[in-house]
């Protein structure tokens, strides 16, 4: 007997495909905060910009410079991808696990006909359109400041959505299985930090010990940086933009496998 | 407040029906083979102590959690391969709130019809009719947070009957609510009984089973060890009255002794004796006749909660 079928009761779709209801979720509750969150978004890559790029970059410039073009167009570039990975991780620990164990809406999804992919896409997808939107801001800035000189620049934004994605899958697994936001702090100091200081964002990874640069060739942060600042400079060669861009590809699909799995193993027991 | 019921199912139509349903944690079982059936329009309550496996069964037929082992049948479907169809006839009312205290209480309501794909305009309307059955509607655009434990409580009953379910799953509806918000629930929770939304409920409140359910099972260590009507269970498992004494003593467990012929069980509690026996007055007679003088005396009807004494052996405190 299917009682469902007698009461003509329509279907859910299939698991993966209700991801827009868990992001309607994500901006109804974003609409609360988005003034605030959009200028700190933001503030952080611009003090950078300023403070390295015009500060730091007048010596840079005096002296051999780098790339052969201003210091400030060096790295505005790479600021782009770097707050695409900050923002990314931000957005993708304390909610998650605010999600899980303070507010709980995960739960409530759960509860609902959504199902693990749908919530982790959905909560991705509003990731994503956070990334995009600082991201977006940022660039509309730097260029005002004219850090930007080249409007191919503005190809920088799907990479830094891509990096972004690239950081904000992988970090969904890892918090959606922490019990404590200690490991937080951790990640932040010892991973994150590494990475936005050494990943070629303010100088290029030639500069470092020569055992370090395979090193920062293996971060995702590393692959958005050179393929941001190449298609800015344009400088960019199909071959390394490819090679860039599946390798990101690479993080975004493994880390998304990762971020079900682990959503299952710690929600639906 | 519409409430579609479905149409009457063919006789013997069970919306859910358990056969040796287990959970296992590890190298715990929670749940531990388990039968039982709910039938269309019935309100159907796991009673049982902290820890006797309810919350485990309910989140196994909300289709939140996989059965480790044995048969569960919700809505005729099989919750493994078919949880979302199935959820989207289910409301829930978890133990602990699920709300967005940050969204407003029309916001919860909107946000939650969305889960299930309601469009817009129906979720609205719908929004408006539950405000009003919850008895919001003139908090409606105020934050949750600041709301009384009560008023959230019935935010999230209204919540879960936004996709007008045909089974509503209660874990411990009223636990932490004050005498009051628990009667303002109550008369909700029979307003849906009439209107012929089947009702599961998990309580450790015996007041709350007696009241609300017409059928009921009794859990302890992941077993069902009574089931049946709230009087079915008092008469099968208690007599038809108590006698409570007390004594001026700190341990109760000597008088026990000299009593215990006079009753067909004698249960020690800390502070009180109780002789199970079909007629109190008669029994007090005769403790009076031994030359006992209890400082207190007390003949009552058997309830629920000597039932459970009986079962699981312990006072439901927690």
């Amino acid at each position: 007997m299917n009682i469902l079928s007698e009461l003509d009761t329509p279907r859910p779709p299939p698991a993966g495909l209700m991801w827009d209801r868990a992001l309607a979720y994500w901006l109804t509750s974003y609409r609360r905060v988005w003034r605030g969150s959009l200028i700190s978004g933001f503030l952080s890559p611009i003090f950078f910009l300023v403070a390295m790029g015009f500060g730091l970059g007048a010596l840079v410039d005096a002296g051999e410079g780098v790339a052969g073009v201003g210091y400030v167009a060096f790295i505005a570039p790479g600021i782009l991808a770097a707050q695409a990975m900050q923002t990314a991780v931000i957005e993708s620990t304390y909610p998650v696990m605010g999600a899980v164990k303070w507010q709980r809406q995960y739960h409530a999804m759960l509860a609902a006909p959504l199902g693990p992919y749908d919530i982790v896409l959905g909560h991705l997808a509003f990731i994503l359109m956070r990334v995009a939107l600082t991201s977006t801001s940022f660039l509309l800035v730097a260029w005002t400041l004219g850090a930007i000189g080249s409007p191919w620049a503005a190809l920088g934004l799907p990479v830094a959505a891509l990096c972004g994605m690239a950081y904000a899958a992988p970090v969904y697994a890892f918090a959606v299985r922490q019990e404590v936001d200690g490991g937080f702090a951790m990640l932040f100091r010892f991973v994150i930090l590494p990475m936005f200081l050494f990943s070629g964002t303010f100088f290029p990874v030639d500069q470092l010990p020569s055992w370090l640069e395979p090193v920062a060739w293996l971060t995702p942060l590393w692959h958005a940086v050179d393929l941001c600042r190449s298609l800015a400079l344009g400088t960019a060669t199909p071959a390394a933009a490819t090679g860039h861009v599946a390798y990101l590809l690479l993080w975004v699909v493994a880390g998304l496998w990762l971020a079900v799995r682990s959503f299952r193993r710690r929600l639906v027991v | 407040m519409d409430v579609t019921v479905p149409p009457d199912l063919n006789a013997g139509g069970m919306l859910i029906r358990a056969r040796g349903l287990t959970k296992r944690f590890g190298g715990i079982t929670a749940v531990d083979g388990v039968d039982f059936d709910v039938g269309h329009g019935e309100a159907f309550g796991f009673l049982g102590p902290n820890g006797a496996g309810k919350s485990s069964t309910m989140r196994m037929i909300g289709c939140v959690s996989p059965p480790s082992g044995g048969r569960l049948d919700v809505l005729g479907l099989d919750p493994r391969a078919d949880g979302p169809a199935i959820r989207a006839r289910l409301g829930v009312v978890p133990q602990r709130d699920t709300l967005d205290e940050e969204l407003t209480v029309r916001e919860n309501l909107l946000v939650y019809g969305r889960y299930f794909g309601l469009p817009r305009s129906v979720v609205h309307e719908r929004a408006a009719e539950l405000l009003d059955f919850a008895q919001l509607t003139d908090r409606a655009d105020s934050l949750v947070e600041p709301l009384s434990g009560g008023m959230k409580r019935r935010l999230t009953i209204a919540r879960a009957l936004v996709n007008q379910p045909d089974i509503l799953l209660l874990d411990e509806p009223t636990t932490g609510l004050d005498p009051q918000a628990r009667h303002a629930l109550w008369d909700r929770l029979f307003r849906l009984k009439r209107q012929g939304v089947t009702l599961v409920l998990t309580t450790h409140y015996m007041d709350e089973a007696e009241q609300l359910c017409d059928r009921l099972v009794v859990m302890d260590a992941g077993r069902i060890v009574a089931h049946g009507s709230p009087r079915e269970l008092i008469e099968e498992h208690s007599t038809r009255e108590v006698l409570e004494l007390r004594f001026a003593a700190d341990d109760h467990a000597p008088f026990a002794e000299k009593v215990a012929d006079l009753a067909a069980r004698v249960e020690v509690l800390p502070d009180r004796l109780l002789l199970y026996t079909d007629d109190g007055d008669d029994a007090s007679g005769a403790v009076h006749a031994r030359g006992l003088r209890p400082i207190s005396i007390l003949v009552r009807r058997s309830t629920l909660e000597d039932v459970f004494l009986h079962l699981t052996g312990r006072t439901l405190v927690d």
